[in-house]
């Protein structure tokens, strides 16, 4: 007799928050992507309906990034000086589901770039590409609430998902968002609780939660991934459960924290036994990406090519019903 | 936890003087204030004054489900009352309440299976109100002997083990919050259980403070559902605290809200 395994029965699904908007929907996209809108947990496909596959970004910096190793920014050459040629690549070649541009210039200990450079980055990013793209800004909350509003404004209507929200400073960002059509990344630091306040905080500014995606924070491998796993995981539960408030797609940064790690970093001469350096890096992002799709993930901003490749050839495999 | 919003009941003066000259806006106005503290289901019963149940409860069921589509509670002793509010009934339908005598839940049994409802049995019978656990014990598993035996699912069966006023019956307050914990073991899956929560502290002077250390306490016990006062904020914040500590809902600053949005 054949083994009949228990079904979970889940009363809420996650929201499905679209990004990019259609020239006849106020924008000048080609295509959207729409994301979260799980029934079930991750690839439990009897359980309840995955309607939207998870999707890559891939992060493109407006200034040529100067603590990036060799191993990453050789695999994508001499488009990594230039943002808009490097977005394009992404586009084109690596097959990327969206751009994440990440406006690391602004920074005032960095080039404090003047605002001007920083919308004309995006303009002609939106201008060279046609997939939806993701923003985020320096990390720096005064300067971020200075210059994000200024580039919001100037992607009215291509309904971008723009960020990040943390809970000391929301509220100048939401407000942009709202009024330029764009939805949110709220972002918490490995901390349900906060993730559930914020959002209720971004919510009751009449954002709706069809326009937020929660950012929980993650570590890499070895970096507290499974902390992060179990804060993603706890979370979903919820929102699977009726929380509505925790019932929002997930977005990753993977790359960012996959290529702080010394594992992925740390030269072969440095530490020979290690294997080569290329290998580990992109097996880094690789591995962290994976586990976190398995944790509900549903955006992961990601890094090296190859990477991406991996991590695509292993959701189509997931995929699979 | 499962809240029964108690307030659409034809003994409150508004309420009886609206269904007698058939007022939709009180009615609707009190359906809608419950849902928005919190109300996961309304109770919905014609009162004592009422000269033609059979018809005015079709009436407030119409009413109400024109602004909500949230469950009711169908609550009368009568069985044709019942019926007929359930004929009409669209939204998902609790029956308050069957007793644990066998011509009663052999009616009720196969009316709450015909309209898919939820059903309410009381720990009570012919003989009268149980003096002990024992004697609330015996008649919860005879209901819910009669429920496995006609093949009514026992999860969506709701055991209440009738709750005395405090100053009558102080004695069988720690039978009566024991009896809960009981009720779950009497089969697998185990039953639900609720409580009237008002009658705890009936003919008391301190009724709002009684209601709440009743309900938490209960909560602790295994309480699943209660019929009560959901504009009552105290009351509901304690629900929503007890549901908290026993991780249920998962703690942010704005809990209480998050709740009530849910």
């Amino acid at each position: 007799m054949a083994l009949d395994l228990v079904k979970e029965k889940w009363s809420n699904a996650v929201a499905v928050v679209t990004i990019g908007a259609l020239k006849d929907e106020g924008g000048t996209r080609s295509s959207v992507v729409r994301c979260g809108g799980e029934e079930g947990l991750p690839f439990l496909f009897a359980e309840g309906k995955t309607p939207h596959r998870p999707v890559i970004a891939m992060e493109v910096l407006d200034v040529e990034p100067d603590d990036w190793p060799q191993s990453l920014t050789s695999a994508i050459g001499p488009a990594i000086k230039n943002p808009v040629e490097w977005a394009v690549k992404c586009e084109k070649d690596y097959k990327a589901d969206l751009i994440c541009l990440r406006l690391a210039g602004a920074h005032p200990d960095a080039q404090n770039r003047p605002a001007e450079q920083l919308t004309k980055v995006v303009k002609d990013i939106l201008q060279a590409t046609t997939i939806p793209l993701i923003l985020i800004g320096c990390g720096e909350d005064k300067r971020d609430n200075e210059i994000l509003p200024l580039c919001s404004q100037a992607a009215k209507g291509e309904r971008l998902l723009i960020g990040e929200t943390v809970q000391a400073n929301y509220k100048t960002l939401t407000a942009s968002a709202l009024a330029d059509g764009h939805s949110i990344i709220a972002q918490s630091p490995i901390d349900i609780n906060i993730a559930k306040q914020l959002n209720i905080l971004i919510s009751d500014m009449s954002m709706s939660i069809e326009r937020i995606v929660i950012n929980p924070t993650v570590g890499a491998l070895g970096y507290g991934l499974e902390y992060a796993y179990s804060i993603m995981e706890r979370a979903r539960l919820a929102a699977l459960s009726g929380d509505k408030m925790l019932g929002m797609p997930f977005i990753c940064f993977v790359g960012y924290e996959a290529w702080r790690a010394k594992e992925a970093k740390a030269s072969e001469t440095e530490f020979p036994t290690w294997g080569k350096q290329l290998e580990r890096g992109i097996a880094w992002e690789a591995l962290t990406a994976t586990t976190f799709l398995q944790a509900g993930a549903d955006i992961l901003v990601m890094r090296h090519p190859k990477a991406v490749e991996l991590v695509r050839k292993h959701i189509d495999e997931l995929m699979k019903e | 936890m499962f809240i029964i919003g108690e307030l659409i009941n034809g003994m409150y003066k508004d309420i009886g003087k609206a269904i007698q000259t058939k007022d939709k806006s009180i009615i609707q106005n009190k359906a809608l204030e419950q849902i928005k503290a919190g109300a996961d289901a309304l109770d919905v019963n014609c009162g004592p004054a009422s000269k033609d149940p059979i018809n005015d409860i079709q009436w407030l069921v119409n009413t109400i489900q024109e602004v909500t589509d949230k469950p009711l509670s169908i609550d009368s002793s009568r069985t044709q009352v019942i019926e007929s509010g359930l004929k009409v009934l669209k939204n998902k339908a609790i029956i308050n309440s069957t007793t644990a005598d066998q011509e009663k839940l052999d009616i009720l049994i196969p009316l709450a299976m015909r309209y898919n409802a939820r059903l309410i049995g009381l720990t009570i019978s012919k003989k009268g109100i149980p003096q002990n656990k024992d004697q609330r014990l015996e008649l919860a598993a005879m209901i819910v002997a009669s429920a496995q035996e006609k093949g009514f699912p026992v999860e969506d069966l709701f055991l209440d083990p009738i709750v005395m006023p405090v100053n009558v019956a102080q004695s069988q307050m720690k039978d009566i919050l024991e009896s809960l914990r009981e009720f779950k073991i009497i089969s697998d899956p185990a039953p639900k259980t609720v409580v009237g929560l008002s009658n705890v502290s009936q003919g008391t002077c301190q009724r709002g403070l009684i209601n709440k250390t009743f309900m938490i306490m209960a909560v602790g016990y295994g309480l699943d559902g209660a019929i009560l006062d959901p504009l009552d904020k105290d009351l509901m914040d304690g629900a929503i605290t007890s549901d908290l500590i026993l991780n249920k809902h998962i703690y942010c600053d704005s809990y209480l809200d998050a709740y009530r949005k849910k």
